[in-house]
């Protein structure tokens, strides 16, 4: 049971069953992860706000750096306009940066490793930019699928191209965070049963083969995070002004 | 063919995107570096540029180990 590298995405009950009308909502170790990084990120932010020292403590450093560091993300892509919606892009860069980081520590649980969690938020921003563009533009929002300069026969094609495209953004957005969440741990516990099978004398090679895969999941996991919001921030810019 | 077999096989298709998202990988940092090393100035400002095209194509891929996935345990 243990040998299979799929073990390590089970979901099961902690503490007694609830039901709601038929849905299972008890609490489960994905609902235990969640509320650890939202707690951390909690925190966090209160220690590090705590003081507002001139000179910064680590904490309070860790806390601005992560400010500035979304800030200017949000600047470079989206522009001055998206500043209202900073705290939405923040929070969501932390919660997925957390959620991905503590399944980095052993015998844990991704909850991004899960394609609900990772489709739920994808849906909700796609939702959500889309009222935003409707609000912002009325049906001149419906523009964003006929690009200019398009020769008048072609256009069907790519209207209905840029359609698709336009529908596929939440599948793409959650899969890939989901995917590469899940293939680096499956490959994380190949490697790591390798070295139980090879024993004492062949076991050092995927050892540090696992050790290096560790330092490179850390970086997919905060790169990951990183993508995520950033795409959030190019889905907004274009809801918020129509360029194409 | 049994069907458990054609599964397998199946999967093991599935997995062939990886090659295309390795191809992609090579070239964004492959052009990212011979743009360096062209302009050293100007490549601190495309970083970020170029970890988001390193994630995109890495995507493609794992879309491909998804299928995989999805053949072996969803049907």
């Amino acid at each position: 049971m243990t040998t299979n590298p799929m073990h390590q995405f089970n979901i099961y009950r902690i503490g007694p069953e609830v039901n709601l009308g038929g849905i299972d909502i008890s609490f489960t170790n994905a609902s235990l992860f969640m509320m650890l990084s939202a707690l951390t990120i909690m925190s966090l932010f209160f220690w590090g706000t705590r003081k507002k020292a001139l000179v910064p403590t680590k904490i309070q450093l860790l806390a601005e750096l992560s400010y500035t560091f979304i800030s200017k993300m949000i600047n470079e892509t989206a522009g001055l306009k998206a500043k209202p919606y900073f705290p939405f892009i923040f929070t969501l860069f932390m919660f997925v940066l957390f959620c991905n980081m503590l399944g980095m520590l052993p015998y844990s649980f991704t909850v991004t490793s899960h394609i609900i969690v990772t489709f739920v938020l994808a849906a909700s921003i796609f939702i959500g930019v889309t009222i935003i563009g409707f609000l912002k533009h009325g049906m001149g929002y419906l523009k964003l699928f006929v690009p200019s300069g398009v020769p008048l026969v072609l256009l069907p094609l790519i209207v209905i191209i840029e359609i698709i495209s336009y529908l596929s953004r939440p599948v793409s957005l959650s899969v890939r965070l989901f995917a590469n969440m899940m293939a680096g741990h499956t490959m994380l516990k190949v490697f790591g049963g390798f070295v139980v099978s090879l024993g004492i004398i062949g076991g050092w090679l995927p050892l540090s083969f696992t050790v290096a895969l560790t330092g490179l999941e850390i970086l997919i996991a905060f790169l990951q995070a990183y993508v995520f919001a950033i795409l959030t921030c190019i889905y907004l810019n274009d809801a918020l002004d129509l360029r194409h | 063919m049994e069907l458990e077999a054609a599964k397998m096989i199946g999967a093991g298709l599935a997995a062939i995107a990886l090659a295309g998202a390795g191809v992609g990988i090579g070239i964004i940092f492959g052009n990212y570096l011979s743009g360096a090393m062209r302009n050293p100035s100007a490549a601190q400002k495309q970083f970020p540029n170029l970890l988001l095209g390193f994630a995109l194509a890495e995507a493609t891929g794992l879309f491909g180990l998804v299928i995989a996935l999805i053949i072996l345990f969803a049907f």
